[in-house]
């Protein structure tokens, strides 16, 4: 783990919790990782496992009764969760900029866009008008809209859904924020239009320097563009590491079956893994480490104690399988 | 945009059609148009002459078609009640219905707008919850009751106020008009306010309700991560996609303008056109119902025109006509 | 102990739950079930007969309520101008107003689901031609709809055959003018259940038509169809209130609520405030509660609000 100092995003223990007349429901329990400047994290797991809900704590759009009950969330070094509401609207789109995964309803239908990336970046940048407009059509340029000074002042119907979600990202790149939260920018695209988008943000990031934080449930988006993967269950992180070791040397049981789980081209097997069962609905999160109904490897301990997050080699794995290692590691210095 | 215009012209006109026919109907089978305008002792030969002389034995398609032909001409016949024809009547009392509703309606807007936004905006406070309270009150209590209420109110108990009637009207050229007189003034206020306190309520919570909605969309969300201050969420971009649907709405909702015109005007005695069509109503006056009947619908055919239009120039995406860019490449 | 009963579970459910913790709604449900059982039970419970013309006496006529100095201790709310007990006249009249307002939206109910079903399921010229009718009678309001009918049948019927028949007449009136609703909602929960795969199976099963929609789509759209019910109750007794205050509803021999505020309008003046007032005020307080109950049942079975 890279030092806290120098960490760009660093989250600690967060708790994300929702109250409702049966008692509490958490939906992200005590979790913790860091965003290093540049870097592009994968945060992957299924619909419910929380990812989308700790993008949405990052920037304060936590929608109530949803809170966040624990933890804190350091912006290089300064604290941002629990920010009063102006404090939080200056960082959002000129700090930390965000994506969400329909462009269709994420443009306002009846503004133009040029209206609607001048208005974004005249808040955030001291520019007049002409000057405004003269960025906005360079981002267009640069998210690689053909035609954007024809284009720019179009209303977002007249787009296809790869074009808008382009928009999206030159949006969310208007005051150059170094850190993007992108959640699912991809899910609602045709197939063919994905790859396009992911090597679109890939690039960007890496010319611009800015971190993305990448929430989505496809293993293969985040094997083509992270540099790190977090893997996430029932609101915990099973797993977090180099994406080539997370995918390819898997080692809690969970990631080992979702590796398993998608077909390779040129590996055939006669059937795909399967885990049995499903992710626990938030009322029933079971006891101790939550994939333990799940998990082939459970032992009596996984049914009672929560495993914590321990490096192993490069990575760092919440399973107590590796508890063992660790001792026998020990146990032969 | 010419195309949708014409096809909406020809669905007008065909509600129309079917309109005419439905009061051509009610002279044909209600009631008997010689019986009421003769007395009981006239001779059969004077009805026979009456009814001869009145089209009444022609072919029913021909006469449907004067009747069509005069109705579009704004010739409805004549009153049996008053024994004058229909369309004087109802020029002679409109002023009084328009004026009321003129009135009502931008009462009804000044401050049913403000209060939606308003609660839309700060749900969850003391204010708004007490003016949702209020309006719950508004939409339940018949409009006749406010309307008596506050007679009892300003008339009988304070005094302030006159409970029925127009006032002191004052005539120019051929309208007459009460706002020119401080007793014409007075006797607008009640009315006034009856016939808006549905309206209002109504704007209100409607304006409320749709803008909950909208501030729950994806893009208010996406506007929001912009960092982009509230004024500008709220008002610029909510407010705006609030006030698409409400514009049809509040469109619509002239028409309910008039029909409670009718009420108010009779508990307030005002000489109204909704006056004159309830007492046609209750004595069977078939020329002033079936001219009320054709008026109303023309009238809400305007309406709807009107307000699709307003629909195309406020919502971009209905302009098809202009090209779509992107193409198959994304 | 067993599993939860049937009661414990309805006790426990959302929709009761919501209900529990909402006391204006309770309030509100209390409310109208009062007024419901009194307006029913009426016969047994007004102390008078007001239709009873051996038992009014005109000598009795414009007396105020109980407590105040003229009034009569056996008239509680006092007299109308006929000398009928201010009270029972009520009493008989609520039940008039709530019979009316019932059958008429059960009335727009069946009409309107029906052809809402039919219409979304057949779909077609069938579907175009009812929701064109629909759209265009949602456009012009209910009362407009309701007096020309109203009209329209006094025409055709002499007075008494009017008065008589009054309650079909008003039934007719403003059922007709409230079936669109029941009939919009419904065909667009009829559109979307249509292509779900349960319906497609009836289908190939070779249920008929009737049989699938009757069966298998009707209890799915119920819900919404409830809401509709309960805020049209309200709008129907407000119609006929208003139809019949307009002087074209119930006949002052019968009076409804409605008839009873426009008899006593005549009267503020000289001061006999309580003929207007107190039927005014049940109104009031009736389509209030019965708009409450409306609003919560709105918001219980919303589910993008849970």
């Amino acid at each position: 783990m890279q030092g806290d100092n120098q960490a760009l995003l660093s989250v600690r223990n967060l708790r994300i919790e929702f109250p409702n007349r049966r008692g509490t429901l958490v939906a992200v329990d005590d979790i913790s990782f860091d965003i290093a400047p540049g870097e592009i994290l994968g945060v992957v797991g299924e619909s419910g496992a929380g990812k989308s809900l700790t993008g949405a704590a990052i920037i304060g759009l936590i929608e109530p009764p949803g809170r966040i009950a624990q933890g804190e969330i350091f912006l290089e070094g300064q604290r941002i969760d629990h920010l009063p509401y102006e404090e939080i609207r200056k960082i959002r789109g000129r700090q930390i900029g965000a994506i969400f995964q329909d462009p269709l309803t994420s443009l306002n239908p009846l503004y133009s866009v040029s209206r609607q990336l001048i208005e974004t970046i005249q808040t955030h940048l001291p520019l007049n008008e002409r000057e405004a407009r003269a960025r906005a059509l360079e981002l267009l340029d640069e998210v690689g809209i053909p035609g954007a000074a024809e284009r720019i002042d179009h209303y977002p119907h007249q787009f296809s859904g790869g074009m808008r979600q382009r928009v999206v990202i030159a949006l969310a790149l208007c005051a150059e924020p170094r850190l993007i939260i992108a959640d699912e920018p991809t899910t609602a695209l045709d197939v063919s239009i994905q790859a396009q988008i992911i090597s679109l943000l890939k690039g960007l990031c890496k010319e611009h320097g800015t971190a993305v934080m990448l929430v989505t449930h496809d293993m293969g988006v985040i094997a083509e563009a992270a540099d790190r993967v977090a893997v996430m269950y029932s609101g915990r992180i099973a797993e977090i590491g180099p994406v080539q070791e997370v995918v390819r040397a898997a080692k809690h049981p969970y990631t080992h079956g979702l590796m398993g789980s998608i077909p390779h081209i040129g590996h055939h097997v006669d059937q795909l893994t399967q885990i049995e069962g499903s992710m626990p609905r938030l009322q029933e999160i079971p006891s101790g480490c939550p994939f333990n109904p799940r998990c082939e490897e459970a032992s009596d301990r996984c049914r009672v104690e929560r495993p914590n997050l321990q490096g192993v080699e490069q990575s760092e794995v919440a399973c107590h399988l590796f508890d063992a290692q660790r001792v026998e590691a020990r146990a032969g210095e | 945009m010419i195309a949708f215009l014409v096809r909406r012209l020809l669905q007008a006109i065909a509600v129309m059609a079917v309109v005419a026919l439905c009061a051509f109907f009610m002279f044909q089978f209600v009631g008997d148009p010689v019986n009421q305008m003769v007395g009981e002792d006239a001779t059969k030969a004077d009805r026979e002459y009456l009814r001869e002389s009145l089209g009444l034995n022609d072919p029913i398609p021909v006469q449907f078609g004067k009747f069509a032909l005069k109705a579009a001409q704004g010739d409805f016949g004549v009153s049996y009640q008053h024994k004058r024809a229909v369309s004087t009547l109802i020029v002679e009392r409109m002023p009084a219905t328009l004026e009321l509703a003129v009135t009502a309606a931008i009462l009804a807007a000044l401050l049913g707008v403000p209060a939606g936004v308003y609660t839309g905006l700060r749900r969850f406070g003391f204010t708004s919850k007490l003016i949702m309270t209020l309006s719950l009150i508004g939409i339940s209590l018949p409009t006749f009751l406010i309307g008596i209420l506050l007679i009892y109110l300003f008339a009988v108990i304070l005094g302030w106020l006159p409970s029925f009637g127009r006032g002191e009207i004052v005539k120019i050229g051929a309208w007459e008009t009460n706002f020119l007189s401080v007793s014409g003034l007075k006797s607008i206020i009640l009315p006034a306010i009856t016939l808006a306190l549905f309206q209002m309520t109504f704007i209100m919570r409607l304006i409320r309700s749709e803008m909950l909605e909208v501030l729950r969309a994806d893009f208010i969300k996406f506007a929001r991560a912009r960092g982009l201050p509230n004024r500008a969420v709220h008002y610029g971009h909510a407010l705006k996609n609030t006030l698409v649907p409400v514009i049809t709405i509040i469109g619509l909702q002239l028409g309910s303008l008039i029909a409670f015109a009718i009420i108010t005007e009779t508990v307030f005695q005002w000489p109204g056109m909704g006056q004159l069509f309830l007492q046609a109503v209750q004595v069977v006056d078939i020329p002033i119902m079936s001219a009320y009947l054709i008026l109303i619908a023309f009238f809400f055919v305007v309406i709807n025109l009107i307000v699709d239009m307003l629909y195309y120039v406020v919502d971009p995406r209905l302009r098809v006509d202009q090209p779509s860019g992107g193409g198959g490449h994304g | 102990m067993g599993p939860p009963s049937v009661w414990h579970r309805i006790w426990d459910s959302d929709i009761f739950y919501s209900f529990r913790s909402s006391k204006i709604t309770m309030v509100a449900a209390f409310l109208t079930a009062l007024i419901f059982l009194l307006a029913i039970f009426a016969p047994l419970v007004a102390p008078h007969s007001p239709y009873d013309v051996a038992t009014v006496d005109l000598m009795d006529a414009e007396l105020p309520p109980a407590w105040e100095a003229e009034g009569d201790p056996r008239f509680l709310l006092g007299t109308d101008n006929l000398g009928r007990d201010l009270w029972s006249t009520i009493l008989f009249g609520t039940r008039i107003s709530l019979a009316v307002g019932f059958l008429s939206v059960i009335f727009g109910l069946v009409v309107g689901v029906s052809l809402g079903l039919v219409s979304g399921y057949v779909g077609g010229y069938v579907d175009s031609f009812i929701m064109r009718v629909a759209e265009i009678q949602l456009s012009i309001p209910g009362i407009l709809i309701a007096l020309l009918l109203a009209g329209t049948l006094r025409g055709v019927l002499s007075a008494e055959a009017y008065n008589d028949a009054i309650v079909y007449v008003l039934v007719l009136t403003i059922g007709t003018s409230i079936w669109p609703q029941f009939a919009r909602t419904v065909r667009g929960s009829t559109l979307v259940e249509r292509n779900k795969e349960y319906v497609l199976a009836a289908r190939v099963i070779g249920l008929s038509r009737f049989s699938i929609m009757w069966r298998h789509v009707l209890p799915n759209v119920m819900g919404p169809v409830l809401v509709i019910a309960t805020i049209n109750l309200a709008i129907a007794i407000l119609s006929e209130a208003t139809l019949s205050f307009l002087g074209v509803g119930v006949p002052p021999t019968e009076p409804s609520l409605g008839t009873l505020i426009n008899e006593g309008q005549n009267y503020l003046f000289s001061g006999l405030w309580w003929i207007t007032i107190f039927p005014g005020m049940v109104l009031a307080v009736l389509v209030l509660a019965v708009n409450l109950l409306g609003d919560w049942l709105r918001d219980a079975l919303n589910p993008k609000l849970r």
